[in-house]
């Protein structure tokens, strides 16, 4: 039995959505802007549930779980640059990475 | 005001507010700690929209997996003792640049929810999803259930390269 709208999972979600793109764009440290994409990415999720569990359609949960698989294949690459990146640089902050710039 | 609805508006303080912990602490240990939470209720809220294969997956893969890499990654690349654990913000004009980006962002996407009328049908009440996503992984996604098994191939062995020690 749904009692709560679907309105509100929505609006949920578009919360966590929008704290998480906060933290992507105003952080420094790589891995809080990680941590921000998977919470991005959760929200995501939370939607294609809510609209799963209302429409009565197990399509969307199949699309959340190839969502978690590259959001773990993302983590795992993306830790791994971190690694690297550290291990080269000494830093992992966003901004002071700038081999790039002239 | 009913148990669903209580049961409902726990999780969503839990996230959101766990949520914001995560992206405005400055302590990176608070944040990688908090991120626990956001997906614990997550995984609540996946249980109550009656996706119980979904929440037992995101209790396995992301606080199993994602979160003990994230913690490692904090681990490797922070000193835990000292001032690297601070964890800035970059400058004035990004945070008002960032903030009102997000602000147009959040302010479009709850527009767009609550506006347009969505269905009212009930939900069906299923007894277990896991058959029927077991069934259609196996025939209608049998393609892309293999493209991602090669593709988290890929990223152990790509990963694996990437954080070797030369």
């Amino acid at each position: 039995m749904q009692v709560v709208p679907l309105e509100y999972y929505l609006l949920l979600s578009g919360i966590l959505f929008s704290i998480g793109s906060i933290g992507v764009l105003t952080r420094r440290n790589m891995i809080i802007i990680f941590m921000s994409i998977e919470m991005m990415l959760n929200s995501v999720n939370l939607t294609l549930v809510a609209f799963s569990a209302f429409l009565g359609n197990p399509s969307g949960q199949i699309f959340v779980f190839f969502v978690m698989t590259v959001a773990a294949a993302e983590a795992a690459v993306g830790l791994a640059i971190l690694l690297a990146l550290f291990r080269s640089k000494k830093t992992i902050y966003v901004d002071e990475v700038n081999m790039l710039k002239w | 005001m009913n148990l669903v609805d209580i049961v409902f508006y726990f999780f969503a303080v839990i996230i959101v507010a766990s949520a914001a912990v995560v992206v405005l602490s400055k302590n990176i240990m608070y944040s990688a700690f908090s991120l626990l939470f956001t997906f614990f209720g997550v995984a609540g809220i996946y249980v109550l929209l009656n996706a119980d294969f979904i929440a037992v997956t995101q209790l396995m893969i992301y606080i199993g997996g994602i979160l003990v890499l994230i913690i490692f990654g904090v681990m490797l690349t922070t000193k835990i003792t000292g001032l690297e654990m601070k964890t800035g913000i970059t400058g004035k004009a990004q945070y008002a640049i960032g903030g009102l980006s997000t602000l147009v962002l959040g302010g479009t996407l709850i527009y767009v929810f609550n506006s347009t009328s969505w269905f009212k049908s009930p939900s069906v009440p299923t007894t277990s999803t896991v058959e029927a996503i077991g069934a259609s992984l196996l025939t209608n996604y049998l393609l892309p259930f293999e493209a991602a098994s090669v593709l988290l191939l890929l990223a152990m062995i790509g990963a694996a390269l990437i954080a070797r020690r030369k």
